[in-house]
């Protein structure tokens, strides 16, 4: 069925379907911005933690809020919620920091919530529509649907390297 | 079964390597007039166990070399021939085609093969040129330590000892035993006791004029050191053989049975039973391996690990050490009578990690005397390319820094030791006119001052002239006072393309080096220094940090923040009145520190803080001195001197202008480490554009 709708699809999408291909695992863990829920590949996550005191690092862009001490490694922290414009910006007890491990880089992104790991068949994948979001859909691997939910399935390690993150050097793939 | 070879091969080279370099080492120290026999003896031995293990992996080329050396050692050794300094520079050359050689197996470089023929021609020319009829020795294949004529005289005028050697042959493949036994059979007489095709434990009987010692050596490369054992077989030869062959086959089979080939005792405890041997094998086991252990210490009292191994463990270390900072600072907010017992262990554990850390840094640290030991092969080289007479002398070899450090270390010392060479020391007919003695001296001195390692090249040579220096500025359009100060003007040699050289050799004289030597050690995190005196000599030192992991840095903060200054380059901090503060065309501002106007460096402006301190007189300057361009950087404060552990910040995230690195503080929080230099050279930028 997949198969059929990406023939008639233009590139960009048989793009997007080639990289739900291209998937590692199946499961995502699932976190909230604002009202829109996303999901990562797991084993690109390495643990979840807390928010806790933050280095600023100068003339950094906005949403890399500085680093942190991860038992004795320095991980840059990245808030999600300032870089898609989604959410409010504040930092509580309940903000959550997920340390994602990138080709060995290790990167911490600031998110408004995690709510949980879910599996995904490759029929409850889509590829992601064309338009002009507050996300490029070159980091979107594809929707997810489970019941009533619509999981946005993001390229973190793409997102990552990306230029505009100014984050890292193009990681090795 | 090639690859059986394979995996000694890695032994082979590292042992060979270090061989080699030892032979050097000696050759170096012998003194030509009256050689030491024990050193010639130890060179002997050097060359002899290279060419058994060459020869026992198949490298002819080796073989064949070290054969001829080991010749011509042979009769210097038992007074054939007489040590001549022209001798020492063959056998030094010999050694360095060895390396060669041994680099081009190892896959890296090659060997010229008509450098290789020429050596060799020369040593036999050297081994014929006195003691014609012992020509024939170095045609023997075989040539025995003890004698150097041929094997058949062997029983003759030594004494015979019969041998008795067991070992572990299990993992050893057919061809790999073969050849060993023929090598054994090449020694002397070779009986097989136990076959060594379908048995656990190898013994042999081996009757041979060698040592217990060369036999070691022949089948330390391929058996296992942990399982051979060679003993004297003191029995009378023929029934004994008998007999042992008798009993030894069910004490082996046995043994094949309990698997472990470690478990030795059953077969001691049976042989002893038997009388076979009129010392029990254990005992006489334990003898050989304790006098193996002292005649190679150094083999067994140390381990080889990888770096990476050694790095994880000061990583985890230098956890360790955050986190119990961490509980400590915790700690002091609780009420010391409730929680006495808890805070007596804090205060173990505080101790116990400082031990700790302390012993892990040690590992990674190595004497001096790595580095050092190669200058006496570049004093000598050096010295006689220039006809000069040089003495080198090196004090405090034991003084240990970081591994790291010493592979940095060697490139810039060896220029400096080559400049002293060229430029320091004088011609032995100047130094006599001169009133000196003909043969210069070089002192290569490292010492520990507080947290930093000084190494010291002197000579006793021309020292620098000063005006010399002076006009070589001035014409290079520098511009110099009169009345500049003597430290100064020696910095000057350290500027790229300063050379005052009249003449250009090939070892120096272009100009190119110094600031190399100057950039590679401040890159190190040291500083350089120069005193010299004209007639005299000359001594540069060289301050260097003990380990690159850790750097001495104060801490300053600036608004919220806490940055790091490496020690190294600040020269002094200061509260300025206000009227030192002056600006130039409005926006680069300018402190006057004694009668010198430095830029200042507002680090609240560079990295966008909110500074608690506004008015630059109310704040703190810390004036830097980064690669000879200084700067005041103005900070709310100083907070205090810490040895803090460099993190890199790139690993991660990547390189941040105006920062070199990241550190954890004690409370687990991150603070940058600054890029002084680099700070310093963007503001003096903006001044220079501003003015």
């Amino acid at each position: 069925m997949l198969l059929t709708q990406t023939q008639d699809a233009d590139a960009t999408t048989s793009e997007a379907t080639s990289a739900i291909q291209e998937l590692s695992c199946d499961e995502f863990l699932i976190f909230r911005l604002g009202k829109e829920e996303y999901g990562i590949e797991i084993l690109k996550v390495q643990e979840i933690r807390g928010y806790d005191t933050i280095t600023h690092i100068a003339n950094a862009p906005e949403f890399i809020k500085g680093v942190i001490n991860l038992r004795g490694v320095i991980v840059p922290i990245i808030d999600m919620r300032i870089k898609f414009n989604l959410g409010t910006a504040h930092y509580d007890q309940f903000t959550v920091v997920i340390i994602l491990n990138l080709s060995g880089r290790i990167i911490g992104v600031v998110v408004d919530g995690v709510s949980d790991v879910i599996h995904l068949n490759m029929e409850q994948l889509r590829p992601a529509p064309e338009f002009g979001g507050v996300i490029d859909t070159e980091y979107i691997i594809g929707l997810g649907t489970l019941e009533e939910r619509m999981l946005i399935l993001v390229d973190i390690e793409k997102l990552m390297s990306s230029s505009e993150m100014g984050l890292l050097e193009q990681a090795d793939k | 079964m090639s690859t059986d070879l394979e995996q000694f091969y890695q032994i082979f080279f590292e042992e060979a390597g270090e061989l080699l370099e030892e032979m050097e080492i000696r050759l170096l120290e012998l003194n030509i007039a009256a050689p030491d026999p024990e050193d010639l003896n130890a060179i002997f031995r050097v060359a002899h166990s290279i060419k058994g293990g060459a020869g026992t992996f198949g490298f002819t080329d080796m073989t064949e070399l070290t054969h001829v050396l080991e010749s011509l050692l042979d009769k210097l050794r038992k007074d054939e021939l007489e040590l001549r300094s022209e001798m020492i520079d063959t056998f030094l050359r010999a050694r360095d085609i060895l390396v060669n050689q041994l680099n081009e197996h190892r896959g890296e470089g090659s060997a010229d093969a008509a450098e290789v023929a020429a050596i060799i021609s020369e040593l036999k020319a050297l081994s014929a040129g006195e003691v014609a009829d012992e020509e024939d020795a170095s045609t023997s294949v075989s040539s025995m330590p003890q004698t150097a004529s041929s094997p058949e005289t062997v029983s003759v005028n030594e004494e015979v000892i019969p041998y008795r050697i067991e070992f572990n042959c299990a993992d050893l493949s057919k061809p790999v035993m073969d050849k060993l036994l023929s090598d054994l059979a090449q020694q002397g007489q070779l009986e097989v006791i136990s076959d060594p095709a379908d048995e656990a434990v190898c013994i042999l009987r081996l009757a041979t004029a060698e040592s217990e010692e060369d036999i070691w050596e022949s089948l330390a490369f391929l058996v296992d050191p942990a399982h051979l054992s060679i003993g004297v077989d003191e029995q009378p030869k023929q029934p004994i053989v008998e007999q042992a062959k008798a009993e030894q086959i069910p004490v082996s089979s046995e043994q094949q049975e309990a698997v472990s080939p470690d478990d030795k005792v059953p077969t001691s405890a049976l042989t002893q039973k038997t009388q076979i041997a009129s010392k029990p094998p254990s005992s006489s086991q334990r003898k050989s391996a304790a006098s193996h252990t002292g005649s190679s210490s150094s083999e067994s009292s140390s381990i080889r690990v990888s770096v990476e191994k050694v790095d994880q463990m000061i990583n985890l270390v230098g956890e360790l050490v955050i986190t119990q900072a961490m509980l400590a600072q915790t700690a002091s907010q609780i009420d010391p009578v409730i929680f006495e017992k808890l805070l007596n262990g804090l205060n173990q554990l505080e101790r116990n990690t400082r031990d700790l850390q302390e012993a892990v840094m040690s590992i990674r640290m190595m004497p001096i005397s790595f580095v050092f030991s190669r200058f006496p092969r570049v004093v000598r080289d050096v010295a006689s390319k220039l006809n000069k007479q040089v003495e080198l002398k090196t004090i405090g070899e034991g003084t240990e820094l970081d591994k790291g450090l010493i592979e940095k270390i060697t490139d810039p010392l060896t220029h400096l030791v080559r400049n002293s060479l060229d430029h320091g020391i004088e011609t032995p007919e100047k130094r006599k006119a001169l009133g000196k003695p003909a043969h210069g001296t070089i002192t290569l001195r490292a010492s520990h001052q507080g947290g930093s390692v000084v190494i010291e090249v002197m000579d006793d040579g021309a020292g620098l002239n000063r005006k010399k220096i002076l006009e070589k500025a001035r014409s290079r359009g520098l511009p110099i006072s009169e009345d500049i100060s003597d430290r100064d003007i020696w910095m000057l040699i350290f500027e790229a393309g300063f050379s005052t050289a009249e003449v250009v050799t090939d070892v120096s004289g272009r100009g190119v080096g110094m600031d190399v030597v100057k950039r590679n050690i401040e890159g190190l995190g040291g500083r350089i220094e120069i005193d010299s005196m004209i007639g005299k000599g000359t001594k540069i030192s060289i301050r260097l940090p003990l380990t690159l992991a850790i750097l001495d840095g104060l801490s300053v903060s600036v608004g919220d923040q806490l940055f790091i200054i490496p020690l190294t380059y600040i020269t002094e901090s200061l509260k300025p009145a206000e009227a030192d503060i002056r600006t130039i065309r409005g926006q680069g501002r300018v402190v006057q520190v004694r009668g010198e106007y430095l830029p200042v460096i507002a680090l609240h402006e560079i990295f966008n803080l909110e500074p608690v301190v506004k008015n630059m007189h109310e704040g703190i300057l810390v004036i830097l001195d980064a690669e000879g361009s200084k700067a005041a950087m103005f900070v709310d404060a100083l907070v205090g001197q810490h040895q803090v552990v460099i993190k890199s910040l790139e690993s991660n995230y990547r390189r941040v202008a105006g920062v070199s690195g990241a550190t954890i503080m004690g409370d687990g929080s991150v603070a940058l480490i600054l890029d002084a230099v680099g700070l310093v050279n963007v503001v003096k930028r903006k001044i220079t554009h501003a003015a």
